[in-house]
């Protein structure tokens, strides 16, 4: 990992230590918070000649911009903040404008200190700081309009970019009061922490389903993803990259037929001290059409390095080997003695769950473009961890992180693929070598074979149920690849409870469940080989799309043990003892309402036909949006399986946009489908096997099912939405096939013949 | 040199006939609105009209368009607001965004010819159509809702048109 990489991200940010901005600059009014020293409002007001610290803007036209520090890759992030920012600032919706912010630290998020964007972490980490900082703008522009009307604020009315004073009938809008140059309001850090905000029966906006800033300018093709950046003078790149996913290098590169190709410059050869790629070439012509051509037209010759013989089998016959190991692994979670626990147990029930790689496969293959211009080297794509990304860009081209500018875009597609930074290594260096910007974009057979993808995961799980049929005990071994491990940053790994030193949370989150179970083990076990063999990344939802794959077939298997009801069985865990105690009676209510829904249990169904039940506290138990799913297919003989459909109900606390909460959970639920009906990607000889969307096959319109979906907003604070659905609806179709034929499936993807083999069984 | 006849403009592109119209439309006119999404012909997010009738721009060559008639979403109507586009902002469809030129082409052609399809003829004529966010229950029904705007503007121009 290169030596930039190793500090990026600061220490938690304490919102303490910075201050509110509020002041008229000839470009408008500018509000925003702003470490402290150094930066003063009257810097942070003049005309910029470098980027103020702000997180909106209002012109002297009245319209208001907020710069989104997030990545918007479709969840209309960039539209949520504007609509936090106008609760309180009082704008008008049409008013509102939104823009992506660059790489610079004014714009870190203010709970995680980073500019990264995942965990569906944005509405409920940002929803303080940007009600805050519209609230801010309300009171300074209240004060400025109160003295230019000689009227005390305090009889001022704000509504739809308006200040009215009812007495008097005077009013003037939020242009007039910029333009008269009398909003200057400074506020303090206490200032700020001390400002009333709005309480839910006050909102006009929060809880609407305002139309989305983003979606005119996805319909009419003018939206600007990081694939659509021109400059001028600009030369292409399209990659060759080796057959083996990792540790290749390449030994030589002949370019004399390549030579012939009209318009080709160079093929460079990617230098990569930050170890994210590994022999990689990159062919760069004038246009792409030939720089593609004159990629295929290099015959290059690879090392293939030490994992040319690595498949599947090898990764999955690896991670038995070391779930069987005593000492493997770190605990994530140990409660009690589940060993024990497992001697005295009336009942034992074991299985194991393996889920096969997956490929993030967004639409917009992945691309980059870089450009030297004097000392600072700017790169334009759409990335979710500006922060992580800008020192990769900045490792590329041997240069300090303070001199990358990054260019945020329109994301077509994230998944969490984009929080990587691979397509910034090729686009830096073939610009640094033929001293032009260059444009790079992943063919898409480059873009499956090198996905940082979601690692093979093989799972282990034991129960224990006593003589009253109480589960007991469980334990849990989680064998993968570390994604976030890779990122070589310490402060995303989590210390072990056994002081085994840091282990990779984000391949064991959700393990760490809200059911009542008094022995618990949760190993999470590295498997070196996959490791380092097929990189792996956060693919949408990541740990909890695996966990509770295990954990909720596990929980049916025992029930379908003792012979229960496996809903009923579950409400009867999410007890809220102890540590549970709120968000198992959560997750317990979104289970019931997901039941009534659907209505489960209510009616005989077909012969073939079954419902089943799974609900899950993803992302984190910190962090959690209570779902729960009921899936209803139907089996034919033969082992296929039709979903017929899907009830998903989440409680999300607070709804800030009930209609794109449905069009993310919709979306995620089917994501959950994908994955476990249709998506897999195999590795042979070190590389992966699928190269296009005929191998690797995600969810087409004929495969979608009928969705119902229910949010709950109880009130209490908003929790993300982006990822939990997806992780529950594997167990629950893999449950609802054990209802409809017997057949109990443990692999992800699900296949007719797996169904099959099991109904025979 | 081939001229292509894109959007009702005739236009120049400095490209071999066997160059896929996709890079020269994309990068070569910067006519950003088609996008790349496999150079397959496996998801549709390429898709433009040429004489009409949607087709995938990575597969068809630019030699083999030259003097047909060959339309983008930047031409699907003058102000972004043909019924699907409108029907796609009624339905807040896109997620992400990047397919949507795609989905919106390729419906387009079916409208053109069918104003009042099935669901079932919806799902055939867009299944090549991949939509990563998985946003297909809101493209089906801007369809839906397109087609019936289409239907009831036609009914009522055939009323005002003299006989």
């Amino acid at each position: 990992m290169n030596e930039h990489v190793k500090n990026v991200v600061p220490a938690t940010t304490d919102l303490s230590r910075r201050s509110f901005l509020v002041g008229t600059a000839a470009t408008g009014l500018v509000l925003g918070y702003a470490a402290l020293p150094g930066i003063d409002a009257a810097a942070a007001a003049a005309p910029a000649s470098f980027e103020p610290s702000v997180w909106y803007a209002i012109s002297p036209d009245g319209l208001v911009t907020v710069t989104c520090g997030k990545a918007d890759m479709g969840q209309h992030i960039a539209s949520t903040m504007a609509q936090l920012v106008c609760e309180e600032l009082g704008a008008k919706w049409s008013d509102m404008r939104v823009s992506l912010a660059s790489n610079d630290p004014k714009f870190n998020d203010p709970v995680l200190g980073a500019q990264i964007t995942g965990g569906s972490w944005s509405t409920m980490m940002n929803f303080d700081a940007m009600s805050r900082a519209g609230a801010a703008g309300r009171m300074a522009l209240t004060e400025g309009a109160a003295a230019a009307m000689g009227v005390p604020a305090s009889e001022l009315v704000v509504r739809d970019s308006m200040i009215v004073h009812p007495k008097s009938k005077k009013q003037m809008s939020f242009a007039e009061i910029v333009k008269s140059g009398k909003a200057t309001k400074t506020f303090t850090p206490d200032e700020l922490k001390a400002i009333k905000l709005k309480t839910p029966d006050q909102y006009t906006m929060i809880g609407v389903s305002v139309p989305q800033l983003d979606i005119p300018s996805k319909t009419n093709g003018t939206a600007k993803y990081g694939i659509d950046v021109m400059l001028p003078g600009m030369a292409y790149g399209a990659l060759v990259t080796p057959p083996v996913r990792f540790g290749a290098t390449v030994k030589s590169v002949d370019d004399s037929a390549a030579k012939k190709v009209p318009g080709f410059i160079k093929a460079v050869t990617l230098d990569d001290k930050t170890g994210t790629t590994s022999g990689w070439v990159v062919a760069v012509a004038s246009t792409y059409a030939n720089a593609r051509k004159a990629a295929q037209a290099l015959k290059i010759a690879y090392d293939a390095g030490p994992n040319a013989k690595v498949s599947s089998q090898s990764l999955l016959d690896e991670a038995k080997r070391l779930q069987k190991l005593e000492d493997s692994g770190q605990f994530f979670v140990k409660d009690g003695d589940p060993n024990a626990a497992f001697g005295s147990a009336a009942k034992v029930v074991e299985a194991e769950y393996t889920t096969s790689i997956n490929i993030h496969a967004p639409l917009e293959p992945m691309n980059a473009t870089a450009e030297f211009r004097g000392d600072i080297l700017h790169v334009y794509s759409g990335n979710q961890f500006a922060t992580r990304s800008g020192a990769i860009a900045a490792g590329a081209a041997g240069i300090d992180p303070k001199f990358v500018v990054m260019h945020q875009h329109w994301l077509g597609g994230g998944f969490g693929r984009r929080l990587d930074a691979d397509m910034m290594i090729p686009a830096v260096q073939a610009a640094k070598a033929v001293g032009k910007p260059v444009k790079v974009i992943y063919s898409r057979e480059n873009d499956m074979t090198m996905d940082f993808s979601r690692p093979l995961t093989y799972q282990k799980v034991k129960a224990g149920v006593d003589g009253d049929g109480k589960l007991i005990a469980i334990s849990h071994d989680v064998v993968s690849a570390w994604p976030t491990a890779r990122w070589g940053i310490p402060d995303f790994l989590t210390p072990s409870v056994d002081k085994k030193g840091p282990l990779d949370s984000f391949t064991v989150n959700g393990a760490d469940f809200f059911y009542t179970v008094p022995n618990h083990y949760v190993r999470a076990i590295k498997n070196e080989l996959a490791h380092n063999a097929t990189p792996s990344g956060q693919l949408r939802s990541v740990a909890p799309g695996w966990t509770f794959w295990a954990v909720e077939s596990m929980i049916d298997e025992i029930a379908a043990a003792t012979g229960k009801d496996p809903a009923q069985f579950r409400i009867s865990l999410l007890d809220g003892a102890g540590k549970n105690d709120g968000g198992a009676q959560r997750l317990r209510n979104t289970l019931l309402a997901a039941m009534g829904l659907s209505g489960y249990g209510t009616r005989q169904l077909p012969k073939g036909e079954g419902m089943g039940v799974a609900c899950v506290s993803s992302q984190e138990r910190a962090s959690a949006s209570w779902t729960a799913c009921v899936a209803h297919v139907a089996v034919a003989p033969s082992g296929a399986v039709t979903v017929k459909k899907l009830t998903v109900a989440t409680d999300v606390g607070t709804q800030v946009h009930p209609d794109n909460i449905r069009a993310q959970v919709e979306g995620a639920a089917l994501w959950g489908l994908s994955l476990a009906m249709y998506e897999k990607a195999t590795l042979k000889d070190g590389g992966i096997e699928q190269t296009n969307f005929d191998g690797y096959t995600p969810l087409r319109m004929s495969q979608t099912p009928e969705i119902a979906v229910a949010v709950i907003a109880n009130g209490e604070k908003a929790t993300g939405v982006g990822e939990p659905a997806v992780t529950v609806v594997a167990p629950a179709i893999g449950n609802a096939i054990f209802n409809a034929s017997g057949a109990r499936v443990r692999a992800l993807p699900i296949t007719a013949e797996a169904v099959k083999a099991s109904m025979r069984a | 040199m081939p001229t292509l006849t894109i959007n009702g403009r005739s236009l120049s592109v400095d490209a071999a006939n066997d160059t896929p119209l996709l890079w020269a439309i994309r990068e070569q006119l910067q006519m950003t609105g088609t996008k790349f999404g496999c150079g397959a012909g496996l998801c549709g997010a390429c898709t433009v009209h040429v004489n009409g009738e949607a087709v995938r721009s990575c597969q068809t060559m630019v030699g083999d368009v030259a003097g047909k008639k060959i339309t983008t979403i930047e031409g699907l109507s003058a102000k972004g607001d043909h019924p699907l586009q409108k029907a796609w902002i009624a339905e807040q469809v896109p997620q992400c965004g990047y397919c949507q030129s795609g989905q919106i082409m390729q419906a387009a052609s079916l409208l053109a010819r069918n104003p009042n399809p099935t669901k079932e003829e919806v799902v055939a004529h867009m299944d090549g159509n991949l939509c990563r966010c998985m946003t297909y229950s809101r493209i089906q029904k801007a369809i839906m809702r397109a087609a019936s705007e289409m239907r009831t503007a036609s009914a009522t121009s055939g009323e005002r048109r003299p006989t």
